[in-house]
């Protein structure tokens, strides 16, 4: 019972949902379907939530190395969902928007999620920077178009690239940089996009498949779990 | 006492007395007051406790690490409360509550309870005695996951891609004069549009010949394999140089914010 239900429900839904989409009085489930998943979804977000606390609360109950951070990761937690969910110093109380302008969550949200989920991305830039040394170096074919195609879409997107070949006549401005990164993203790009895409989206159908007829059943875990 | 803990010291010293003043500064300054300044010392001094971290693995930078995993997780716990659980599941199944959260009733529906009984289902994977029943939710997940990435993904990803490939390879043939004498990007310019589709055509066939493992990458087979390399390197390349530019311009956004909105060294 433990592993057949779960095949049972796999099946259920994925075929209702393909079903739905050949009659229209039906299409209405897979609209509810996906309310459903997101409201699931939310509860696995708890869930992950609750496992956070018990990790880190475990960490800092047995002093483990670096408890201390762990703490800093539990206050961060409480503090903000507590902010979030009893929406404290929102201007229209509970029945307010969670975001609303001056409540908690936002002055949290724009001085400490923001600065630092955005810096982490930013980070980024110098490690991309490092990549881009080892990438351009031409050292075959291969690497010679990436490195021109890469160099292109940056010239192509600064002032410099605008100056550099802005003589080119009119009648002739496929070559000017500018253009020609336009060109290079609409043109080849979109084909190497389309063709993984297309690979991709085959690879999609077929797991969803094996997954509602239940050949695939790793996401159930092992028998003693 | 050894050197690096005084170091630490030195530098945490430093840190508080750089923030410190910063906060006197920014707050005494028109405009501004205590609270707003706190906040912007405190966004400043994240960011740069981010940015440390290209020097090397330091407390500053575990420091906002760990703050930002907890902020992170409660954030979205948040969100999906109030947008998902309020504004979806209980103005289908409690009046009274939509009233006190202030959300529209939207009429009793039974089927509600589905979701919310995966959901708790969902929570028994804390419990080591009833974990299985977790399975079930996730079950349901995997399923309308399939369900809908099916359908999806062949209509969107695979049909119209593919019939969007099929493109005239000539387009409006005016005759070899006009054909020749404009390599303009715009609407008049006949040679760039024919050949863009003739390389959205030949580079989504050989793309796809590329990722065809069943035959022996050999002959014509395997030039039409390799001009698909060719055409993915171009594809890589392409997105290399946009996510370069889409760090650079977060990047950007860091320093205004510390050159502007914290120093105000940039007007």
């Amino acid at each position: 019972m433990k592993r057949q239900v779960p095949v049972i429900i796999t099946f259920i839904v994925g075929a209702v949902l393909i079903v739905s989409v050949f009659f229209p009085p039906a299409e209405r489930l897979g609209e509810n379907f996906s309310v459903f998943f997101d409201i699931i979804a939310v509860f696995a977000f708890f869930l992950g939530g609750g496992n956070l606390i018990r990790i880190h609360g475990n960490k800092i109950y047995r002093r483990q190395k670096d408890w201390a951070f762990s703490a800093v990761t539990l206050t961060g937690f409480i503090v903000m969902l507590a902010a979030g969910l009893f929406k404290i110093a929102n201007p229209n109380g509970i029945t307010g928007d969670v975001a609303a302008t001056g409540s908690l969550f936002q002055t949290l949200y724009y001085n400490i999620f923001y600065p630092l989920g955005s810096t982490m991305y930013a980070l980024l830039a110098f490690y991309v920077a490092s990549a881009s040394y080892r990438a351009f170096r031409a050292k075959n074919k291969e690497a010679t178009i990436l490195l021109i195609a890469a160099f292109i879409i940056l010239l192509g997107r600064t002032p410099l690239g605008v100056y550099a070949t802005g003589w080119v006549p009119e009648s002739f401005s496929l070559l000017q940089i500018p253009n020609l990164a336009i060109w290079i993203m609409s043109s080849p790009n979109l084909a190497g996009q389309r063709a993984i895409m297309i690979g991709i989206a085959l690879g999609v159908i077929s797991m969803s498949l094996r997954l509602i007829l239940g050949v695939e059943r790793t996401y159930l875990g092992v028998d003693n779990e | 006492m050894n050197n690096s803990r005084i170091w630490s010291i030195v530098i945490f010293a430093a840190a508080v007395l750089i923030f410190g003043l910063s906060w006197i500064i920014i707050g005494s300054q028109a405009g501004h007051n205590l609270t707003d300044a706190f906040l912007v010392t405190v966004a400043a001094f994240l960011t740069l406790s981010i940015l440390s971290f290209l020097y090397k693995d330091n407390p500053y930078y575990k420091f906002a690490e760990h703050l930002f995993v907890g902020v992170s997780a409660a954030y979205w716990m948040s969100v999906g409360f109030w947008s998902t659980f309020v504004g979806n599941l209980l103005p289908r199944i409690s009046p009274s509550l939509c009233t006190y959260f202030g959300v529209p009733y939207k009429g009793f529906d039974i089927f509600f309870f589905i979701p919310l009984i995966l959901g708790v289902f969902l929570l028994m994977r804390l419990s080591s005695k009833m974990g299985w029943l977790s399975r079930w939710s996730l079950a349901f997940i995997v399923g309308t996951t399939a369900g809908l990435n099916l359908i999806r993904y062949l209509r969107s990803d695979f049909i119209s891609q593919v019939s969007n490939t099929f493109v005239p390879l000539v387009t409006d043939w005016r005759g070899i004069g006009p054909f020749f004498s404009d390599f303009s990007l715009s609407i008049t310019g006949q040679f760039a549009m024919s050949l863009s589709n003739w390389v959205i055509f030949v580079g989504v066939f050989c793309g796809l010949i590329y990722f065809f493992f069943s035959k022996e990458h050999k002959g014509a087979f395997g030039y039409a394999s390799r001009m698909g390399i060719w055409v993915l390197m171009i594809t890589f390349g392409a997105s290399f140089g946009y996510t370069v530019m889409g760090r650079v311009s977060l990047l950007v956004g860091r320093l205004t914010f510390l050159f502007h909105d914290w120093l105000g060294l940039v007007k």
